[in-house]
């Protein structure tokens, strides 16, 4: 199945392991990546606070470019996800908006008349791959290995990846089919905190010391995650929500299709497994 | 808040433009139909750091109290998660409110507001440069803008991840970088609100 890949920012640099490990397996699972040509940023959150049509124009682009192609958007950021979903809704329900985004783009000689599909890359893999191709895969099938399935808060909220975001299960599904146990626990879709690490970092912290509090008492090895930026908040910051909280944490926090690569006895290098702050290596042990 | 403030407003302190002042955003008059049931308040993961919770910026905003939330913390606290407007029985996007707000606020430099400016504007600056994020630039110019005087502390952050090689010093750019920001100047232009 050939899909238009929208990277994002974060994963050309803090997100690095993340596109290598997407790559890593997409060969396997039969993905092929057309990476969407000459993409722009997605606007993140930040644009929102500026204007709003700057916001939706930027991601109108990359749903132009993406048209090009014909293929399905494939995008592994929850945050350009949002956006171009939230984009690709407002653009057909809101006549005032498109209007305006319409102009902007002619204004750089772009044109975008609609239709075009985003998925995440959780989706895609449970969707359109299928779990008994994941399953097929198989060479160090994850067993014994307890995760905790972290979905971050844009994909399952109203642009998200089902209809009612309560009680998401899409992520477990894929762990199990891993051979890894995904343990319940209380804060698997609330927020991370996102930007906040930079504007109000005491209440990130706070958020972040919640997730690894509830994976800990629920005996997680690990946090799986679905977001560059909910990675970089629980793992790269773990140090200093321990010095905050005089907590000892110390729970790898990867991405799903880390797991996928471990699974398939992919290289640890190669889906960039040591590019973390708390080494993942312990996960390596179990696998093989 | 503190005990001297006066509950109580005078008629000619009330402002009760605030929302035909951010009318242009759609379903915005929806915050009409808010019901005060408080379950946005309930499910924000970040209430708690708020002076006013959601619910009461609804109630603020209809009651004609525009400075207390326009200089409140509540805005800068929403972490943009849409966990209240996907349970809002009135169906409100309270997320896209909270957005109107800030940028409200950001314009008129607000109390509290330095922070998110400074985020804001650096991504602003950086992606019409390079038509994508230079994370490693947005990093080292909102330290800059927000604490220059406390950026030095994530210095330690900065050398790991560079270590771990996810911050590539340079930035990557849009081959069509001239159209990009002829899109996003038109855009600034359209969007320059009221």
């Amino acid at each position: 199945m050939k899909v238009a890949y929208y990277p994002g920012c974060s994963l050309h640099a803090t997100a690095r392991a993340y596109d290598e490990s997407i790559r890593a397996i997409a060969g396997p699972v039969g993905l092929e990546l057309e990476e969407i040509d000459d993409w722009n940023c997605c606007g993140a959150t930040a644009y929102m606070n500026v204007n709003e049509i700057m916001s939706f124009a930027l991601t109108a682009r990359n749903l132009a470019l993406a048209a090009k192609t014909g293929l399905p958007v494939v995008s592994p950021c929850s945050a350009c996800y949002t956006n171009l979903r939230k984009t690709e809704k407002y653009l057909s329900e809101f006549p005032s908006i498109k209007s305006k985004v319409d102009q902007a783009l002619a204004a750089g000689g772009v044109r975008y008349d609609g239709g075009v599909v985003t998925k995440h890359f959780l989706q895609t893999i449970v969707e359109d791959v299928g779990l008994d191709k994941v399953r097929s895969l198989l060479k160090h099938p994850l067993t014994g290995i307890k995760v905790a399935p972290y979905y971050g808060c844009q994909i399952v909220r109203p642009y998200g990846i089902q209809q009612n975001g309560e009680e998401p299960v899409m992520f477990e599904r894929l762990i199990e089919a891993l051979g890894a146990t995904a343990v319940p626990y209380a804060m698997k879709t609330v927020c991370c905190g996102g930007s906040l690490m930079g504007t109000r970092e005491k209440v990130a912290l706070r958020l972040c010391r919640n997730i690894l509090l509830c994976a800990q008492q629920a005996g997680a090895d690990c946090i799986a995650v679905t977001c560059p930026l909910c990675q970089m908040n629980v793992d790269t910051y773990q140090g200093r929500v321990n010095d905050a909280y005089g907590t000892s944490f110390r729970i790898p926090v990867v991405y799903f299709s880390q797991l996928m690569g471990l699974a398939f006895g992919l290289d640890a290098k190669a889906i960039g497994l040591y590019r973390g702050e708390v080494p993942a290596t312990a996960l390596l042990a179990t696998g093989t | 808040v503190t005990s001297a403030e006066p509950t109580v407003l005078y008629e000619r302190s009330l402002d009760l433009d605030l929302l035909s002042e951010i009318s242009h955003v759609p379903g915005i008059e929806k915050v009409r139909d808010c019901i005060q049931c408080g379950t946005c308040s309930g499910s924000c993961p970040v209430s708690w750091a708020m002076e006013d919770t959601p619910r009461k910026v609804f109630a603020l905003i209809r009651a004609g109290m525009r400075e207390r939330v326009l200089d409140g913390t509540a805005i800068w606290t929403c972490a943009s998660c849409y966990q209240c407007g996907a349970r809002c029985p009135r169906k409100i996007k309270i997320t896209d409110v909270m957005y109107a707000l800030k940028r409200r606020a950001i314009r008129e430099n607000r109390k509290h507001s330095r922070a998110a400016q400074a985020l804001s504007r650096s991504f602003v600056r950086v992606v019409s440069k390079y038509g994508r994020n230079h994370e490693t630039a947005l990093m080292a110019e909102f330290l800059m803008r927000a604490r220059p005087f406390s950026a030095l502390r994530e210095l330690p952050v900065g050398v790991k991840l560079m270590a771990q090689g996810r911050l590539p010093l340079g930035g990557q750019r849009v081959r069509d970088i001239d159209g990009l920001r002829r899109i996003i100047a038109k855009a600034e232009e359209l969007g320059g609100e009221e």
